[in-house]
């Protein structure tokens, strides 16, 4: 395939930068920094370092024979990003970006977030570089993840709960927009997925590639060729770009993203964008979007605060237009589900975001023989989801003693 | 000839400054925005933006915020009924121009040129679409053109070189925004805002308006030397969000009008 995003951030017709004049300098600026920094070594090699050496990268590609057993068909690798640093692939992005404001002068970082994953990320990474940080959190999402607001307090972050609107994720990122367009003097914003205006798609592909440049190299090695299938759950699409991308050319490998059909996408609580959405803009770029005849944006609903979100990256509606990836729903139910079996068979805790690409998995692999070879990114670990899950399983919480 | 180019000829002429209130469309409901624009205009507004209410208003505050979010679930507006207000106001003899200010997605859906032609046969002179810098509105503009209808582009203080490529593509007048952040009242503007708005003046032939914060008699009085228009948004909004109370109530609309008239009266001086 061609090389996207072109220079005005378009993948095929999608992305480009629809936002107010007042954040159009920004952009550039940042676009420009990036462009710049991105072949400077030194500003590779701190990256590097802090991946390997914060990070805990390169993190495994671990064969679940056990699950693999279990279904009885191909073979299931899962790419271990719940081993790294605040048990997300999201650190990879903040890592990166955190830097790249380092660089650029600025003291202050912003971020929003939906389940808290990339807030706590973006606190750690604001922490650890001694910047002065702020994250937007819908107040609803602030009731379903209490643990992790209170970790990035403990970080040393500010949580902004977000009144607006549906106060989810949604929300929460159009007023990051707002404050950052008052403060765009001395506040980089750490956008955390391959969502809203050029260059924050691109630029976080970049950052996230590493898990499928390191899942590419594993592969081979343990298999000695490339996977028949790479699996991966899409909200705004960071954890399934990054592992797709490094196999957008091998036109072997079948890209399968995984969206959350929430009660179902005949139903009207669901966040599955790919499947019942249309083109339109939203929040910065042209892509799919949940939303009415009229063109308002639709709620989305999802057991999964990070799947939550009523829009795609641009670069996965180019993946689906041109053919080169396919998108498919999983319902909360059977997110759940997925999450129990993971952990009774191999004794791992997904998210219940990656609970939707295992859900997903559950119904591929016994379709397959034994030598095909399914790669699933499992992009978090549950821990912060263990209260909720709790609640969906209706198991009694009782006073410890 | 577009009847914005007429007011502001008209304006110059008598050496005074175009007053442009914007009010968001279906708030209350759409009859009580049809009275609305009538009593702006006998309270002297020269021009009026109507504000089509959206899901996701990135480049608006609260205030305008949440006008959109009462219009959008108690009444569930669409971009059609805001434009057929035009044509209901005129109906109502309303002479001054109309601005529809919309972001993208609305129209995108609607389909550019049936949108074109419905705004073009109700009467609105100018278009305002504040999510759509010029790298993106290459065929929005061309439509425009070839309806009459201006395309009014937004300049902010820090659009630094980008100022004479907006300007040189702006129909009807070119839209300074007066400080960094979203509508909405507020005592500052941005501090370099003098040289900003000279650098304007500067770069086009247009008339230039302000906007973005502006609330009082002294924040017109402020810009009416430096500008040709005046913008006034939130504290309209905020006007009839008060309002509505009286607006609601057959008995006591005509002191809920009065009292947005009123408002936008003193703001002329």
């Amino acid at each position: 395939m061609t090389q996207v995003p072109d220079q005005n951030g378009r993948f095929g017709k999608f992305g480009g930068r629809y936002v107010p004049e007042t954040l159009m300098n920004a952009l550039l600026e940042l676009e420009e920094a990036y462009l710049h920094y991105s072949k400077d070594q030194a500003f590779k090699d701190e990256i590097h370092y802090l991946l390997h050496k914060y990070s805990g990268r390169p993190t495994s590609l671990y064969y679940a024979e056990r699950l693999s057993a279990h279904l009885g068909g191909a073979k299931i690798y899962l790419k271990r990003e719940d081993l790294n640093h605040t048990g997300a692939h999201k650190i990879n992005n903040t890592i990166g970006q955190g830097v790249l404001a380092k660089r650029m002068g600025k003291s202050k970082i912003i971020a929003e977030t939906g389940a808290g994953q990339h807030g706590v990320a973006s606190a750690t990474i604001a922490a650890l570089l001694g910047l002065e940080c702020k994250v937007f959190m819908g107040e609803e999402d602030m009731k379903r993840q209490q643990l992790n607001v209170f970790r990035m307090q403990l970080l040393g972050s500010e949580v902004v709960p977000v009144l607006s609107g549906t106060r989810t994720l949604k929300d929460a990122c159009n007023e990051t927009l707002r404050y950052w367009v008052s403060h765009v003097d001395d506040t980089y914003y750490i956008l955390g997925s391959v969502t809203g205006p050029h260059p924050y798609p691109m630029m976080v592909r970049d950052f996230q590639r590493i898990i499928g440049d390191e899942a590419r190299k594993q592969i081979i090695t343990e298999e000695g060729r490339l996977p028949d299938y790479v699996v991966a759950a899409v909200g705004g699409g960071s954890n399934a770009m990054g592992i797709f991308y490094p196999f957008v050319n091998d036109d072997s490998v079948k890209l399968l993203g995984v969206e959350a059909a929430g009660r179902g996408v005949d139903t009207t609580q669901h966040a599955a964008t790919m499947t019942k959405g249309r083109h339109g803009i939203f929040q910065g770029s042209m892509s799919y979007v949940l939303q009415d005849e009229h063109g308002q944006v639709q709620p989305a609903h999802s057991i999964s605060a990070g799947l939550d979100y009523p829009g795609i990256g641009p670069e996965h509606a180019y993946l689906k237009d041109s053919g080169r990836a396919e998108y498919v729903p999983v319902t909360d139910a059977e997110a759940l589900e997925a999450l129990q079996l993971l952990s009774r068979t191999e004794g791992i805790i997904p998210a219940l975001e990656s609970a939707h690409a295992i859900a997903q998995t559950i119904k591929l692999a016994p379709t397959l023989d034994k030598d095909k070879v399914i790669v699933v990114s499992l992009s978090g670990r549950g821990d912060k989801d263990v209260e909720a899950i709790m609640g969906y399983l209706g198991v009694e919480k009782h006073e410890s003693h | 000839m577009n009847l914005i180019d007429t007011a502001f000829a008209r304006l110059k002429v008598e050496g005074k400054t175009a007053l442009i209130p914007f009010l968001t469309m279906g708030d209350p409901d759409l009859a009580t925005s049809v009275a609305i624009i009538k009593t702006l205009e006998e309270s002297g507004a020269d021009m009026i933006e109507l504000g089509v209410p959206y899901s996701d208003p990135l480049a608006d505050g609260p205030v305008i915020q949440r006008a959109s979010e009462r219009a959008l679930l108690n009444n569930r507006i669409t971009l059609r009924d805001c434009i057929e207000v035009a044509e209901q106001a005129r109906e109502a003899g309303v002479k001054i121009p109309f601005i529809l200010f919309t972001y993208y997605n609305p129209i995108f859906q609607f389909g550019l040129e049936a949108f074109f032609e419905l705004v073009k046969s109700k009467g609105i002179s100018g278009l305002i679409i504040p999510d759509l810098p010029i790298e993106e509105d290459g065929e929005v503009r061309q439509l425009a053109e070839a309806a009459d209808v201006h395309l009014i582009p937004l300049v902010a203080p820090t659009s630094n070189d980008r100022v004479t490529r907006i300007s040189r593509k702006a129909r009807g007048f070119v839209y300074c925004v007066s400080s960094l952040g979203v509508t909405g009242v507020r005592a500052d503007f941005h501090k370099g805002i003098d040289d900003f708005l000279s650098l304007v003046r500067e770069a086009t032939d247009l008339p230039i308006a302000v906007g973005f914060g502006i609330s009082s008699r002294e924040q017109v009085a402020r810009f009416e030397k430096q500008c040709d228009g005046v913008i006034v948004g939130s504290a309209i909004v905020r006007q009839i969000e008060e309002a509505i109370p009286l607006l609601n109530d057959a008995s006591r609309r005509e002191a809920g009008l009065k009292q947005i008239g009123d408002f936008v009266a003193s703001l002329k001086g």
